[in-house]
């Protein structure tokens, strides 16, 4: 009994120091909040980016990309005469640690949060964007959902991206192939187990047939297959004049490479899912000529504004920025461009000032935010010539 | 009407594979009824040995072929002495079971070595060609003939090996019944470690014939590939060599024909679905004659 007196004696105390201690805490919050910042401190903007965990490499490049940005910014004398200051953290490619990164930047007062890069931690990190009115934006989440409520179809008001969403890169594809290729008769080969080819294979087709081309073949395949002449056999005798094969470059690969073993020689296109190095080993350079694929970026890009970027990131880095590293140089180059329009660092402020971006130049391409938070820019389309990525044209929405 | 040829062609070239890979199957089985489920698996560390030796040493593919081959007939001994030694007389359900943790303990192992990310053999290890018949209507490759000419070659050796020699007798005997055969002074570790030596070397030669044909390996290259190898083995008779030969042809001619004419997204479930009638309706496969259970 002793012991236990003791014990809850020792509690209350903990328990009267914690208090104490938390009403200093509070105290001193309410007092910055009180004292407005002069106008020379810096804005601050936090970064949750994935540094560490699965899909570490993207977080890493796009945060090069976003730091590049805000110092070029800094060096040029920041924004309405501010510099930027940003706090860079790590959500460990993690849903629920994208959420706490949020949360612990703002509460380091940021205005407006950059990051995370895939869909499912921009959907983590939403709701405390949305309680505390502070804008995010996701530079490379492509599905839908990140900033369209699926259910009710109302567009979040805090989050806006920089990517276009998956499917749209397939209308595009669509009308290039109408357009440009002049074909009449399309066939499909897609992979049937990602919602992602799926979605380009959709889009490809509506806006195909929209333009008067008919599809004469629709085929499936799964990841990790390897055979695929007999499915190819049959598209070749449909005689399209061209291939559209949604899917990722393990797969797509091994499908040009069969293809022209097989005899045919009209264009294959495909998706940004192509974009690997590993998709000439697998392929071969030969069977890729006369492909076509589209991306967000290319590094490749003879645009002034595309060289500079590489250019710098080279120097900054020691390697060719990839198209997360753009986009993340791109989302930077937005934020800061929003807060100068907004002429204040009020969240709400920024908000409206972002969903009024229009004609905003990046190294991604030219872009304007549609209703749905999303932006509307063109896609590069990149020829393989043996093996080599050749950047053929932007084309337009 | 071309369409047609071609489709059999293909299947033909994708059967020899499977062919390839239910050989090992086979031979295994018919000398010691042992599912070897870690026979696709074995085939991937196979095609792995081959890689290297062509990537680091500079091989050609036949060298790449035979190094491959004695690496896993190695590994075949080792996993034979450490996995499914100590279980010989406990049920056979437990070294089914065993074999599985063995084929998820190579893939895995695999990966935490080598990292799942995909390879593909340097450039010019094997020169393509094509060959065109009917102003252009019909394609076959050297790959396609490489891969039908092996098969068939081990096909013949296996068959000569374990008809005509002096450990393929032994091999038999052991099959029919082990502890005759020991009393009659054959030494049955040794038997069935030659077994698993020239079964785990017929799938390394597999594997490093698959990874040349596709021009990529991962870890996990042996899973489907196994289990289609293992209907077509189930197909042709399981334990009879010529057999698998025949049910990988049926497999792959098949498979071809419902990509071909039907949905190419119903090729594995009719694979799957024919292992189910063969098994429901003629359990001991093509070639297989009903001896009914000796008492």
């Amino acid at each position: 009994m002793k012991i236990n007196k003791k014990l809850v004696l020792l509690l209350m105390v903990a328990f009267l120091v914690s208090i104490v201690a938390g009403c200093g805490g509070a105290a001193t919050k309410t007092e910055t909040e009180k004292t407005p910042a002069p106008a020379k401190e810096p804005i601050k903007i936090g970064l949750n980016v994935e540094l560490s965990g699965g899909v570490a490499s993207y977080g890493t490049n796009c945060r090069n990309g976003i730091v590049m940005a805000f110092d070029e910014i800094n060096k040029a004398g920041g924004v309405n005469g501010r510099k930027i200051e940003y706090i860079v953290m790590d959500c460990k490619s993690d849903a629920a640690e994208a959420t706490n990164v949020a949360a612990r930047l703002v509460q380091k007062q940021v205005v407006a949060l950059i990051g995370p890069l895939v869909t499912g931690s921009v959907l983590g990190a939403t709701p405390i964007a949305t309680q505390n009115k502070i804008p995010l934006v996701a530079p490379a989440a492509t599905a839908l959902p990140a900033t369209v409520d699926e259910e009710t179809g109302k567009t979040k008001e805090f989050v806006f991206r920089t990517c276009f969403l998956d499917p749209f890169q397939g209308g595009l594809m669509g009308n290039y192939a109408a357009d440009t290729l002049k074909a009449k008769k399309a066939a499909i080969l897609m992979d049937t187990s990602t919602d992602y080819a799926k979605g380009l294979a959709q889009a490809f087709k509506e806006s195909f047939t929209k333009k008067g081309g008919t599809i004469v073949a629709e085929e499936g395949f799964v990841k990790g297959d390897k055979d695929f002449k007999s499915t190819l056999t049959k598209i070749k005798n449909k005689a399209p004049d061209v291939v559209y094969v949604p899917g990722y470059y393990n797969e797509t690969g091994l499908i040009a490479k069969q293809a022209r073993e097989l005899g045919i020689t009209v264009p294959l296109l495909g998706g940004d899912g192509w974009d690997s190095a590993d998709l000439v080993n697998i392929a071969g350079a030969k069977a890729l000529n006369h492909t076509f694929f589209t991306n967000h970026y290319s590094p490749q890009d003879n645009d002034p504004k595309v060289v500079k970027f590489v250019q710098a990131y080279k120097a900054a880095y020691k390697t060719t920025p990839d198209a997360f590293a753009a986009l993340g140089y791109d989302s930077a180059y937005l934020v800061a461009d929003a807060i100068k329009r907004a002429g204040s660092t009020d969240g709400v402020k920024i908000k409206d000032a972002l969903a009024a971006t229009t004609n905003f130049t990046g190294v991604t391409g030219t872009f304007s935010m549609d209703q749905y938070h999303n932006p509307v820019k063109s896609a590069v389309l990149i020829e393989m010539v043996d093996g080599k990525q050749v950047v053929r044209t932007k084309i337009k929405p | 009407m071309y369409e047609f040829f071609q489709q059999m062609l293909n299947g033909v070239s994708l059967g020899s594979i499977y062919a390839l890979i239910a050989l090992g199957y086979t031979m295994v089985y018919g000398i010691i009824n042992l599912i070897n489920f870690a026979h696709g698996d074995i085939m991937m560390v196979g095609a792995y040995v081959g890689f290297f030796s062509i990537a680091i040493l500079g091989v050609g593919v036949v060298p790449a072929m035979v190094f491959a081959m004695l690496a896993c007939a190695l590994l075949g001994v080792v996993i034979e002495k450490l996995a499914y030694k100590p279980l010989r007389n406990s049920t056979r359900i437990a070294a089914l079971i065993t074999a599985i943790g063995v084929s998820l303990f190579l893939e895995y192992a695999t990966i935490w070595l080598l990292t799942p990310q995909q390879r593909s053999f340097p450039i010019g290890t094997f020169p393509e060609k094509n060959y065109y018949f009917f102003d252009q209507q019909l394609v076959l490759t050297n790959k396609d003939l490489f891969v039908l000419v092996a098969a068939v070659a081990l096909m013949v050796l296996l068959q000569y090996i374990v008809k005509h020699t002096r450990i393929g007798k032994s091999m038999r005997a052991v099959s029919q019944d082990m502890e005759a055969a020991m009393l009659m002074g054959i030494n049955v570790d040794k038997t069935i470690s030659y077994t698993f030596a020239i079964g785990s070397a017929l799938a390394a030669a597999a594997g490093v014939m698959v990874g040349v044909y596709y021009n990529t390996i991962d870890p996990l290259m042996g899973i489907i590939p196994g289990l289609k190898a293992f209907v077509a083995a189930v197909i042709g008779g399981i334990g009879i060599i010529p057999g698998a030969m025949m049910g990988g042809f049926v497999m792959g001619i098949l498979e071809a024909l419902v990509s071909g004419y039907g949905s190419s997204l119903y090729r594995d479930a009719v694979a799957f679905a024919v292992l189910i009638l063969i098994l429901l309706f003629k359990p001991t496969g093509i070639f297989g004659k009903d001896t009914g259970e000796k008492v």
